[in-house]
């Protein structure tokens, strides 16, 4: 008999505490496949942030440490210090990373660290009930914008991947959607290549992925997808934004 | 061999941190202290350690949270309104059992306050800031020499308490200069030794086990355990880590109740006392918490007043009032928002308060 497939080992074997529809599972999986592939699980470092994935640690089978609501890409820096050869990464939501860790992502990448971000930008506040994010988009309803975003009240929705290709030290920046078999496949690619920026030295590395939240967008998990697919690739282009020679 | 040279406190705090093993220091320009900042870019690197000029005091305790949490031993440094801005991540630093010095050169508050030397945070740095039940030991040296012993052993105090170690030093002693001895330098932790001497430690699971380093309990039952067994350490710290030093307590009138800088111009002011006839004795803290209680227990039932003289309103009276426990009244000398009174000021202020206890 031959296997065909297994369930990674960097995925413990547990139930994980998401709500259905939640692409966190996929994403965490994704992360986890390509550690395990690199065979690299007894010495990855991970760092959680605040919100829904704040217990990533209960899930992954690796080392890891929570941190303060957007304080993920300082933690992985004082890791980074200590361990100079682990792989090390940070898994953060758009809440955590674009609204109140905006300061700590933005250096972070402008030191170059030598470590890799997994934003998981779901155009909402997961955790805390659906409020409104710096990604959530005009007209969309949340907790705090009943009416819909506003541009004249709350600015347009942040852009993260772009604005960090701005910076020098952002060596790899690529945006995927979890919307669908063909974009999850191409989403594990970019995490692949953002772990092998990182494995070489060569800086900062970002993979954003557009993910869903069902339970508080209001939409069954496959109507969700679809309001991704329609709403946030439109305003959040897919594609590579910066990559470096090494890795293409 | 240990060395005798003259330095200014800044530097000295940074020299006696690499010969107590440390060797991962992160920072943010703040005065009084920057010159600790400063030195630490020069010397961390060529004595084979890691320095990081931080964004901002928030992802400074978090750079150093993570240095902690990987098994570095960490030294982070600030003044009083970035010290403020780091509570948060003490507090998840004390949850998560982290060691980690933590030196404070305080200055005059509250906001911005000024740049001149002060004690205004001993609430901060004794009640801490940050959420939650938690304590940090805070130990406030009243020289250089003493600053350099108490950071010298600071970093393996905090590994053994696996804790945050705070120190208190005035800026007086951040910037004055004075001859000191530098202590034999201790090997750092090499990170090959981290999942041996910290299994605790993010070092990869590579080590045999998995390791999280975490604060968050969302059990109700869960949290309130693990408070109550960080409070079993508390109590433990309470007893052992006490310290402080009295000066003619057993047969004085007068008790002067100090720390830092103030307890050096009090030391003066004892003996200017002394030549008026006046029999003066100095409690002076080092351990700000836990708060020398015991020292109490051996003052001169006679005794007519303690005086509590500190660069605040008066914040480590609280302390004192429950340390004196109604035997004696107690009594404020201070100046605030950055003045240094002069020993005659105090001397005068003293006699005043005296004459009204006769």
């Amino acid at each position: 008999m031959r296997t065909i497939f297994e369930p990674t080992k960097g995925m413990l074997p547990v139930d994980t505490s998401y709500c259905p529809g939640c692409t966190h599972g996929i994403a965490h999986r994704l992360i986890m496949e390509c550690v395990e592939e690199k065979g690299r699980l007894g010495d990855t470092l991970g760092v959680s942030p605040i919100g829904c994935s704040v217990v990533a640690h209960e899930f992954m089978n690796i080392d890891m440490c929570e941190s303060a609501h957007g304080r993920a890409p300082a933690v992985a820096a004082g890791l980074r210090r200590v361990h100079p050869n682990h792989l090390i990464f940070t898994y953060q939501g758009d809440g955590d990373l674009a609204s109140i860790g905006a300061a700590e992502i933005i250096h972070a990448a402008n030191r170059g660290e030598k470590f890799t971000t997994f934003f998981i930008n779901n155009a909402i506040y997961g955790m805390t009930g659906g409020q409104m994010a710096p990604t959530t988009l005009i007209g969309q309803k949340s907790t705090t914008s009943v009416e819909g975003r506003k541009k004249e009240v709350n600015g347009m929705p942040l852009r993260v991947s772009e604005l960090l290709a701005t910076i020098d030290g952002a060596v790899f920046v690529e945006r995927v959607a979890l919307n669908s078999p063909a974009n999850i496949r191409k989403a594990k690619k970019a995490v692949m290549k953002a772990l092998e920026v990182q494995e070489k030295g060569l800086g900062f590395s970002f993979v954003e992925f557009l993910s869903a939240c069902p339970t508080n967008w209001g939409y069954q998990p496959v109507d969700a997808l679809k309001w991704l697919t329609e709403n946030m690739i439109p305003y959040y282009p897919l594609g590579n934004l910066r990559c470096p020679e090494e890795v293409k | 061999m240990s060395e005798r040279v003259l330095m200014k406190g800044n530097e000295a705090f940074g020299e006696a941190a690499i010969r107590g093993g440390c060797r991962y220091y992160v920072g943010y320009p703040i005065t009084p202290q920057n010159e600790l900042t400063e030195f630490m870019s020069r010397e961390m690197t060529k004595r084979g350690g890691k320095f990081v000029q931080a964004e901002s005091e928030l992802a400074s305790i978090n750079m150093a949270y993570g240095i902690a949490a990987a098994g570095g031993n960490v030294f982070v440094s600030s003044a009083s309104p970035g010290i403020a801005l780091m509570q948060e991540g003490l507090s998840f630093i004390c949850s998560a059992e982290l060691p980690l010095v933590a030196l404070n050169v305080s200055r005059g508050g509250p906001g911005i306050g000024g740049i001149q030397p002060g004690q205004a945070d001993y609430n901060q740095v004794t009640r801490g800031g940050g959420n939650g039940d938690y304590h940090i030991p805070v130990f406030a040296p009243a020289s250089i020499q003493e600053s350099i012993d108490i950071l010298y052993d600071a970093f393996s105090l905090a590994d053994e308490w696996r804790n945050p170690i705070m120190i208190l030093a005035d800026g007086m002693i951040g910037q004055m200069m004075e001859p000191v001895t530098l202590p034999e330098p201790k090997a750092p932790i090499s990170e090959d030794e981290i999942a041996v001497r910290k299994p605790w430690a993010l070092s990869g699971t590579k080590k045999g086990h998995r390791s999280v380093v975490k604060s968050l309990r969302m059990q109700p039952n869960d949290l309130e355990k693990h408070v109550e067994k960080l409070f079993e350490k508390y109590r433990q710290a309470e007893k052992e880590l006490v310290k402080y030093d009295s000066d003619r307590i057993e047969d004085a009138e007068v008790v002067f109740v100090s720390f830092g800088t103030t307890a050096r111009i009090v030391s003066e002011v004892i003996d200017m006392l002394a030549e008026d006839g006046i029999k003066a004795g100095l409690i002076r803290p080092i351990s700000l918490w836990p708060f020398p209680e015991e020292a109490f227990s051996k003052v001169n039932p006679k005794t007519k007043v303690v005086i509590s003289a500190e660069l605040n309103m008066g914040q480590m009276m609280t302390d004192v009032k429950a340390a004196v426990c109604g035997r004696f009244p107690v009594r404020l000398i201070n100046r605030t928002g950055g003045i240094i009174p002069t020993s005659l000021e105090i001397y005068e202020r003293a006699k005043k308060i005296l004459g009204e206890y006769k």
